[in-house]
């Protein structure tokens, strides 16, 4: 059931045979997806928020402890890498199959979400780490529904919380490389308002602008992935629970598994849309937030 | 009677109704406006998931509410 039958590991597997021979094999072990409980009493055990924070499989103990979560993130890093690398290595006028696929999506995040958001000339100037964003979003939440990973890099905060503290700091920079301090005053003061209203929307500006804006920026990113990889636990969970525990006992409502893994998939099939709709999502927000603090008037 | 369970999903879905009907509104706007003007599909494609994300916030926001461990009473 791609792979999550594995149910019964235990937590002290991996911590109690440190230099063993048996080190490799537990390493393996805890490489790969679990759900959370045992089956001993028989009843089913719905995914838990332990699901993100799985045993460590290297380093453990030290501050450089790497778990499932952290050595996936640290795959797509090469992978991403990699491609980009193949990618860029030789460009040709007339370009290959290869070289197509890639200008394809590289000039549409070009095209429909910067340039088309920031103009030709801002568009340039923060193409990189825009870029840099969407790919590496897209990269780490499809590991989301990629069979032997099955759980997205982006699923535990600090990914998210990096990717919306870069923006934070970007359209700051933007609006104060613009304007200077003036800046501060442009975003919380708005034109053609009453005097007396001023210190009210000035209170209001600043919470939207500094500090809703980056903390949705995390929320929205890691709650789509939390919520959709809970979604695909508790779907393959049951199935699991209906046809090998309910239906082997001869107990014909096990059947409803056959539904439940029929959702599993319809669900994995959003889980793909919804891993590229923030990708999209977040670089397209990131983009809109500069060129807000690069507008003259708002 | 004792019912026993937790208070956060019932927030969820408290906090779901808005955001439903928002991005109810939103995908039903656009879509009332390609009908009006089909060469505007893709900015206003664009604009559409942009709403839905800002409009979402809410219900993700309303999803990390059950994970903030407050102090037991």
């Amino acid at each position: 059931m791609l792979g999550w039958s594995n149910r019964c590991l235990d937590r002290t597997v991996s911590n109690a045979c440190s230099r063993s021979p048996q080190l490799i094999t537990s390493t393996l072990v805890s490489l790969l997806p679990l759900v959370t409980g045992d089956d001993s009493d028989g009843g089913f055990h719905g995914p838990s928020i332990d699901e993100f924070f799985p045993p460590a499989v290297l380093f453990a103990g030290t501050p450089f402890e790497l778990n499932r979560i952290m050595l996936i993130r640290l795959l797509v890093m090469t992978v991403l890498i990699i491609v980009f690398w193949l990618g860029t290595r030789s460009m040709k006028l007339v370009p290959t199959r290869g070289q197509v696929a890639f200008e394809f999506i590289t000039g549409f995040v070009r095209n429909n979400i910067i340039v088309g958001t920031l103009g030709e000339k801002d568009g340039k100037r923060f193409m990189p780490v825009l870029m840099t964003i969407f790919f590496v979003t897209l990269g780490m939440n499809i590991t989301g529904v990629i069979p032997p990973l099955q759980i997205a890099g982006t699923s535990v905060i600090g990914l998210p919380l990096i990717m919306s503290i870069v923006a934070y700091v970007l359209f700051i920079y933007a609006g104060i490389r613009k304007f200077g301090f003036r800046y501060f005053k442009n975003a919380l003061i708005l034109p053609g308002v009453p005097i007396a209203l001023v210190p009210f929307l000035a209170i209001l500006e600043f919470l939207s602008t500094f500090i809703l804006r980056p903390v949705t920026l995390t929320l929205r990113l890691l709650m789509n992935m939390v919520a959709g990889h809970m979604l695909l636990v508790l779907c393959f969970a049951a199935t699991d629970f209906f046809l090998f525990t309910v239906l082997a006992d001869g107990n014909f409502l096990g059947l409803l598994g056959v539904g439940t893994f029929a959702f599993g998939i319809a669900f994995t099939l959003l889980e793909i849309f919804v891993a590229a709709l923030q990708a999209y999502v977040i670089t397209i927000l990131a983009a809109i937030y500069i060129q807000m603090a690069l507008a003259e008037e708002h | 009677m004792n019912i026993v369970g937790q208070l956060a999903p019932l927030a969820f879905g408290l906090a779901a109704i808005g955001s439903g009907i928002g991005v109810g509104l939103i995908v039903g706007k656009t879509i009332e406006s390609v009908a009006r003007q089909p060469e505007l599909q893709g900015r206003l494609q664009g604009l559409m998931f942009l709403g839905i994300a800002l409009t979402e916030a809410l219900a993700f926001i309303a999803i990390a509410v059950a994970f903030i461990p407050f102090p037991a009473p």
